[in-house]
Parts: C-alpha cells; sequence; structure tokens
C-alpha cells in the first residue's frame, strides 16, 4: 500500500485526537521493566507500545553468528506482558532490531517467540514481520552503482569483502514499519530498526510534527534511562502533540528532570546537537526543556532537516577465527620486573613449535597477551602501563583459522609458559598459576564489524521484505 | 593539586557505534565547570595524546546549560576486534579521572 495514501487515512482518524501517548516498555527488551509501571503506564489508554530489542553495543559476535542475546525464557515473559497490554488497550506493539541483531535469525527467533505467546495465550492480531538482512549480491551491485557511502571512521568495503561476510543488515527508518501499520498490523516485529524510528514511525502517521516524533523517539528509546536516577530498567510515557512532547515514568519511584531528559541526548551519541537518521537530521541544540512537574518534562525547539538523499546505515559482520583463552597469574617479583622481555622470548619460542608441531607460521594465527594489571583494559594507550604491582593477572587469547588449531596453540602457550624461565631463577620452575583445570577453553567463532557505511535508497522499503501473519 | 574528579558527578566513556567513542565530563555546578574550563587541562589536544588520535578528529563540545563537556574520537580500534580490550568503550574514561587541573 501507498504510504502517503495510508497517511492520509491515519491522520483523518487522528483529526480530533489532540495528542499521542507512546510508551517505551524498557531500553532494551531483554533487560525488563517493572510489570506494574506497565500497568500503570497505560492506564487512561495508550496510542502505541514499543521497545527497542538490539544494538551493535556488545560487539560484532551476535550479528555475524546469528545467536540472540538475553534469555529466550526472559525476553518471551517481557513480550507477553508488553502484548497482553497492547491487545487490552487495542494499542499497536512495535518491536525493533529483533533478537539483538536485526539478522535474519534474529527475527525468526523473536517471531517464534510472539507466535508461540499468542497460541498459549489464545490471542489473535495481525502480525508483521519486517527482514532487515541484506542480500550479498545486492550489496555488491549497490557497491558497483555507487551507492554506499563510507563514515569517517570505516573499514575497506569491496566486493570480495561483502561477499566474504557472515551477515549485513540495513537499519530500516520509519517507512518499513509504517508501511506494516499501514497494512493493518497490530504488532509489528522488525529486524534492525534505527531505535528513534521505532517510536516516530506511528507518530507520523498521524500527523505529529518530525521535529517533534523524532526528538520524543530519541528520549524515549532507552526507556527509562532519561530519567534522574534509574534505578532499574523500566518503561518511559511520552505525550507528543503539534508543539512538542512530554515526558514521565510511570513508576512513582523515578522522576524526569529538565537535565535528565536532555542529558539523554548525549548518551551513546557522538554529537550531542545532531542525530542522523535515514531520511533526516534531528538539531537539539535550541531545544527547550521545561519542568512541568517534580517528575515530568515538556521539550520543544528540536529541528528536523531532511536529507537531500535518503540512506540507510548499513551493519556487517565478518568471520575473523576461532578462538582459545586461558587465563593465569604471575606472583613473582623477578618475572613482573622484566615482564616484556620474559613475554617476548616466550613469544619466540612458542611461534617455533607451533611451526614445527603444527605448521603454522605467525602471520597465520593471533596471539595476543593481555596482561590485566598493566594494560590488560587500554593496552598501548595505558599511561600508567609502567606502574606495575605485586601481581598481574595474564589473559592469553589465540585466535586461529580453526578451533581445534586455536586449542592446539593454546596448549602450546600454555605448557611452555609455565615452565618458561628467567636468569635469575636457576632450576624448573612454573610460572603461570592457572586457576583452572583444563587451563583454557575455547571461546568458538570471532567475528569483526566490516562496514561503517550508508546506502542511498530510491525506495526507503526496498530491501525492507515484510510478511503479514492473522494470529 | 585538585584532581578532574573532585569537580564532576560522572566522567564516563561509552561507544558511540563501534566505530567511535564519546566521553561525557558532567561537572557539579558552574563553579566546577568554570575552574576546568579556564584551566585549559581538558582540549583536543589532550584527547588527542591519551587515545593516540590526530587532533583534527577529536571534536569537544562544551554543553553550558547541561554543566557537561562531551569529547568524540575515532575508536582508536573498532568494537571487538581483534586488539580491542573493551567491547563496549566503558573504561577508556580512566586515565582522565585523576587529571591534575590545577
Amino acid at each position: 500500500m501507498n504510504i502517503s495514501i495510508c497517511a492520509e487515512v491515519f491522520r483523518e482518524k487522528a483529526v480530533t485526537i489532540k495528542k499521542l501517548k507512546a510508551i517505551a516498555a524498557t531500553g532494551n527488551l531483554s533487560t525488563g521493566f517493572r510489570e506494574e509501571s506497565m500497568s500503570r503506564a497505560v492506564t487512561g489508554g495508550v496510542d502505541f507500545i514499543g521497545c527497542d530489542a538490539g544494538s551493535t553495543d556488545s560487539g560484532p559476535y551476535y550479528l555475524g553468528s546469528g545467536s540472540t542475546r538475553g534469555a529466550r525464557e526472559v525476553t518471551k515473559h517481557n513480550t507477553g506482558i508488553i502484548l497482553r497490554e497492547a491487545l487490552k488497550a487495542q494499542a499497536p506493539v512495535i518491536i525493533g532490531t529483533a533478537g539483538y541483531a536485526g539478522g535474519r535469525p534474529h527475527l525468526q527467533w523473536m517471531l517464534d517467540i510472539v507466535r508461540e505467546l499468542a497460541r498459549e495465550n489464545q490471542w489473535h492480531f495481525k502480525l508483521a514481520a519486517i527482514d532487515a538482512e541484506l542480500d550479498k549480491e545486492d550489496l555488491v551491485k549497490a557497491l558497483q552503482a555507487g551507492e554506499l557511502t563510507a563514515f569517517a571512521p570505516a573499514p575497506e568495503l569491496n566486493e570480495e569483502i561483502i561477499r566474504a561476510a557472515e551477515r549485513f543488515v540495513g537499519m530500516m527508518g520509519v517507512e518499513p514499519i509504517q508501511r506494516a501499520l499501514c497494512a493493518g498490523a497490530q504488532v509489528v516485529i522488525a529486524g534492525r530498526a534505527s531505535d528513534v524510528a521505532i517510536y516516530a514511525a506511528l507518530p507520523l502517521l498521524r500527523g505529529i510534527p518530525r521535529n517533534v516524533a523524532y526528538h520524543a523517539g530519541k528520549i524515549l528509546e532507552c526507556g527509562a534511562a532519561s530519567v534522574a536516577q534509574r534505578l532499574y530498567p523500566d518503561c518511559l510515557v511520552v505525550e507528543m502533540d503539534q508543539d512538542g512532547f512530554t515526558a514521565e515514568p510511570p513508576n512513582p519511584e523515578m522522576r524526569c528532570t529538565p537535565q535528565s531528559v536532555a542529558a539523554h541526548t548525549l548518551y551513546e551519541n557522538g554529537d550531542p546537537y545532531r542525530l542522523v537518521e535515514s531520511g533526516g537530521m534531528l538539531e537539539t541544540s535550541d531545544a527547550q526543556y521545561e519542568a512541568v512537574t517534580e517528575r515530568t518534562v515538556r521539550v520543544t525547539g528540536g529541528r528536523w532537516t531532511p536529507a537531500e538523499v535518503y540512506t540507510v546505515k548499513l551493519e556487517g559482520a565478518s568471520l575473523v577465527g576461532y578462538r582459545s583463552v586461558a587465563f593465569a597469574g604471575i606472583r613473582d617479583a623477578l618475572v613482573l620486573r622484566q615482564l616484556d622481555s620474559y613475554l617476548g622470548g616466550l613469544r619466540r619460542v612458542i611461534e617455533r613449535k607451533v611451526v614445527d608441531s603444527l605448521g603454522l607460521k605467525p602471520e597465520q594465527y593471533v596471539l595476543n597477551w593481555r596482561v590485566y594489571g598493566r594494560d590488560g583494559t587500554l593496552g598501548v594507550l595505558e599511561p600508567q602501563r609502567n606502574n606495575i604491582g605485586h601481581e598481574v593477572g595474564l589473559l592469553i587469547d589465540v585466535v586461529a583459522p580453526q578451533q581445534g588449531l586455536a586449542a592446539g596453540i593454546l596448549s602450546i602457550v600454555c605448557h611452555t609458559g609455565l615452565h618458561y624461565s628467567i636468569p635469575e631463577h636457576n632450576g624448573l620452575i612454573s610460572n603461570f598459576a592457572f586457576p583452572f583445570s583444563p587451563p583454557g577453553m575455547n571461546g568458538g567463532a570471532v567475528y569483526r564489524f566490516c562496514a561503517n557505511h550508508v546506502w542511498r535508497l530510491s525506495d526507503p522499503c526496498g530491501p525492507f521484505a515484510m510478511a503479514i501473519e492473522d494470529l | 593539586m585538585t584532581e578532574l574528579y573532585q569537580f564532576t558527578k560522572l566522567i564516563r566513556s561509552k561507544n558511540a557505534g563501534p566505530f567511535e567513542l564519546t566521553f561525557d565530563i558532567m561537572f557539579k555546578n558552574t563553579e566546577s565547570f568554570r575552574t576546568v574550563l579556564e584551566s585549559g587541562r581538558l582540549t583536543t589536544e589532550l584527547f588527542s595524546r591519551l587515545y593516540a588520535v590526530p587532533v583534527n578528529q577529536v571534536r569537544l563540545f562544551v554543553l553550558e546549560p547541561l554543566l557537561t563537556i562531551k569529547v568524540t574520537i575515532p575508536r582508536p580500534i573498532p568494537s571487538g576486534d581483534l586488539e580491542d580490550g573493551d567491547v563496549y568503550g566503558g573504561q577508556f574514561h580512566g586515565p582522565l579521572i585523576q587529571l591534575a587541573i590545577d
């Protein structure tokens, strides 16, 4: 269905509606919220309930492997409360970035949960699934056509890298979600989606101005994160109108203050005043944040500038290898005072043994030491790396082309390291204190983010296939 | 000597996507905010030096209404990549906490 025609239908329905009430269930579906907060939030009606379910924040593993983050039972419990309350209130539900990374396996996992809940509770509704996983050959064509643009900083992306990558997703804007709502969906489960789009899609259909809808979306996207003191993850309620919006946590133990709401525009956002979304940019430099009550804040004055071309952000992950790790304590002052030369010498012995026994040259695998207690967190950036304590924790990180090889290399590292000596000790010593037997474990596949690009689209819904089913 | 944390109510670092890091330094009050600003210690050059990024890639924002200084830099290593030691980027602020201000 044509979205502009559909939007007209929505607007006609909205003629008598002066305000629009949105609930953000929480900042991430798997972290949950208080059930009583949701009950309180829906009191007096609600226009829709949204929830973000993912991010890139936990690293490339989820996108690369297709694994989800968060326990299935927890996600099912939280989703069950959202669906129950929304169905009671006859309000749509919009969940974005299903299954944490928003690829096809993540979407299927979430859809299975929703279908199971509907079956168990005898709920009936129209379900829309929006796929955000991108076809690699489509991306190759887009690259050849010059439709991909790199952000700075971005890894190199060429045809070979695209084809070798595990998975790409596009971060959808509001349009694919609006298409699902226009098709009559009561529950929309989207793959990778902009957090803000989850909350801006329906208000825009109802005629809320873009500057209000996107700014409200930014404040809603982390649930109760925009309160003054978030005690635990929880819901947030926003009421939007033509001129602005008010934000209020339904939980009486929490409160929004002008500073807490304004400060949320900083969080995880590189630029505090400009938020780039598909189709335009929200500027909040002139925004006003005023206290309405002790717990409620009114926000006005955001500005929306439409983009000249419509783009969606790409995310991709490629396989790097397989990881095996071990942890060892070193509590010998004589070793610690020469730790770099000790580890350097040890590395040379290990490299020779790995060539001899596994036939792998040093450039064919990665052996990283992380020395906790010295520079384990910041690595070469640690300004106090000479400030070593009485002991260190050595995390031994091996990444190789196959899991068996990684485990084999790690085994060489562990037994070589255990007995590798220093001139001050004459005789066989054991330098590594391993807390575990066996000392190491397999970490499985390792991925890296391989794209920081945008894709110019002529149709904002183009790559995002939708499927509707009646439950 | 006074260190940065004595003026602030929050010093944090965090990913802004997998390829950028952002630091939020929020001050206790206007006086603390002014003192640190006027000390000339929190500069783009400082972040360039501490995090080994070119100074022209350091973005520093002074947010007076929020009593906040925000700094964004490219991540030295993308989140979760082989050499990265902090997937969420949440501990990069470490060297700032005890930064000498006066």
